[in-house]
């Protein structure tokens, strides 16, 4: 499988980063590079193999059921390129 | 008086409780050291009063863990309160931490003290320290063909390692998702240990690829590996992947004593195009442990050439996810002078993410697209159980892996520029983050040029202690005590 301008321009959108048309074209033949060398894979056979989920065997454990987090709203906020009345903001989505 | 920086931690520690010197002593002559070394861009932020205020803490008695004033060097993944951590990307330009992620808060439990954050390769990605938004970290090594090239120190735990070796930090924190500590750490003669996955937290540990991200000491010695290590690890609540154990008392069982033990010796990490330097060094690595006691057994692994396109799928695809918090929203750099909200993202990532950044996301992000996903996703998710598998089944027949831990050593900055060439650096390291397993680099040599050689120890999953008796059992018949020569 290989990717041409307009599957890239599409990954783009999905991955939300802007590209002219110059570094589209240039991602191309590099994204198309890695994913011919990948598709060796395709030579493994895997027949009845399950895909491996947890590196090391490890329960996902269950907490007390009580709140543990919250009330650090100014610690969160601190870091927002934009802050207003306690809320993160951002440019206008609504018309 | 001895100059302070040629100690290893173990040396300071006991230095400090002999009363040799002072804690203040030893941050002072770090700081100075610091300092005076900033043409090798090791630190993006230096932290001398952090340093010297954990020092007078041990010196008055009030701090009395295992590193109760010892300075450290902490990699720029590690979340530091209040000082900058940036992952060496612009997108994290000016971020503080409002909290301390859960290893160097471990780390200052037992008393140490922080330098300064250590320049990477831009979120971990990378392995020459070349795709960091502060620019490259310079190797204190250089050849000794009389040239003056500037070499990398690897990556992408290259300001850490590039520290280590130029003596401006006794031990660092390093991360490792597909060799970051180890291929760093064989580049620059230092020693680096990844711990089993689950070992360290990865709370308040910027995430690259989380099924494969762990954090491990890089020092000059295994057993200042192990005081570091013993001081990281531990059970924590917060990482859902955290393994709820006891830490072992690697340094209290450090033996060089190998008597009993089996070294697999992997057939198919013979590669013809690797320099022979390096297969004679992995050969006498062999001779090493024999003489140690143990007893090489040939073994197979048979899916090792398949690690790295595994990883090349695996790491980008959860990059791609992880990455995605990176919005212009909550923190970091935003793009103004858009009119949309996703347009503001889009102008916020491009400006924000360097090239090989932009390239593992968009990676990533197609692996995991509708219609590709089975095909390249899950499919790798396969073939990283055989490769599991593999250790397994090798493990049966032995009790540890000897392998080299890179292909070539140290190159010059902006010779290698393919990217495909770039992630060859790490077929010896990435199997065993595949696996999870625990795996060490370990100083063998000096190459012809000069440039330092590592040799690779595997482990069974939990087993940091054979990995670390095998590497002292290493370090002292290697005898490697080569140093670059102060040019900074």
């Amino acid at each position: 499988m290989s990717v041409d301008t307009k599957q890239v321009r599409h990954i783009a959108k999905l991955a939300r980063i802007a590209m002219s048309d110059e570094e589209v074209e240039a991602m191309v033949p590099e994204l198309n590079n890695i994913l011919s060398w990948v598709e060796q894979l395709g030579e493994v056979n895997t027949d009845g193999v399950e895909p491996l989920t947890a590196v090391i065997d490890n329960k996902l454990r269950l907490r007390e059921d009580k709140v543990t987090d919250g009330d650090c709203r100014d610690d969160i906020l601190a870091n927002a390129p934009g802050a207003q009345h306690g809320f993160f903001a951002v440019p206008k989505v609504i018309e | 008086m001895t100059d302070l920086t040629t100690l290893t931690i173990a040396g300071l520690r006991d230095g400090i409780a002999r009363r040799d010197f002072t804690a203040r002593e030893v941050a002072e002559a770090y700081n100075i050291a610091v300092a005076a070394a900033r043409m090798l861009n090791a630190y993006t932020v230096e932290t001398p009063e952090d340093a010297l205020a954990a020092a007078d803490a041990a010196d008055a008695g009030q701090a009395t863990g295992s590193l109760a004033g010892i300075p450290l060097g902490i990699k720029d993944l590690f979340a530091t309160s209040g000082v900058e951590t940036t992952a060496g990307s612009r997108i994290l330009t000016g971020f503080k931490p409002r909290y301390e992620s859960t290893v160097t808060a471990n780390l200052r439990r037992a008393g140490a003290g922080m330098l300064g954050k250590l320049n990477m390769d831009e979120f971990a990605m990378g392995s020459s320290n070349e795709t960091s938004a502060y620019g490259p970290v310079i190797s204190p090594w250089k050849r000794n063909d009389g040239g003056n090239a500037a070499l990398t120190p690897g990556g992408s735990s290259g300001g850490s390692a590039a520290a280590v070796a130029a003596r401006i930090a006794p031990g660092v924190t390093g991360t490792d998702t597909g060799g970051s500590i180890r291929q760093p750490a064989a580049f620059t003669g230092i020693c680096g240990i990844k711990p089993t996955y689950g070992r360290c937290s990865r709370w308040g540990i910027v995430s690259f690829a989380s099924s494969l991200d762990q954090a491990g000491p890089m020092a000059r010695d295994v057993r200042d590996c192990a005081i570091l290590l013993e001081a990281m690890a531990g059970f924590d609540p917060k990482d859902s992947t955290s393994l709820d154990l006891p830490v072992p008392q690697w340094e209290a069982h450090l033996s060089s004593d190998l008597k009993g033990k089996r070294v697999g010796i992997p057939r198919e990490y013979r590669i013809d195009s690797v320099p022979a330097e390096i297969n004679a060094l992995w050969d006498q690595g062999i001779q090493w442990l024999r003489d140690a006691g143990a007893e090489p057994v040939e073994i197979s692994l048979p899916h090792t050439k398949y690690a790295l396109p595994t990883y090349y799928i695996i790491a980008p695809a959860e990059a791609s996810s992880n990455l995605a918090r990176y919005d212009g929203v909550r923190y970091g750099l935003r793009e103004e002078g858009v009119k949309t909200l996703d347009d503001m993202y889009a102008a916020t990532r491009a400006a924000g993410f360097g090239a090989e950044v932009k390239r593992r996301i968009m990676i990533g992000t197609y692996v995991l697209s509708a219609g590709f996903y089975d095909a390249y996703f899950t499919k790798a998710q396969r073939v990283r159980s055989l490769i599991k598998q593999d250790f397994a089944r090798a493990f049966e027949a032995c009790d540890l892996i000897l392998t080299p831990t890179a292909p070539s050593a140290a190159f010059g900055i902006g010779e290698t520029t393919d990217p495909l060439a770039m992630y060859l650096n790490d077929v010896f390291a990435v199997p065993a983050s595949l696996a999870g397993l625990p795996a060490m680099s370990v100083p063998g040599g000096l190459d012809g040029q000069g440039l330092p050689l590592g040799l690779h120890i595997i482990g069974r999953e939990l087993d940091e202690q054979t990995v670390l008796n095998a590497g002292l059992a290493i370090e002292e018949r290697a005898g490697f005590a080569a140093r670059p020569e102060k040019w900074w």
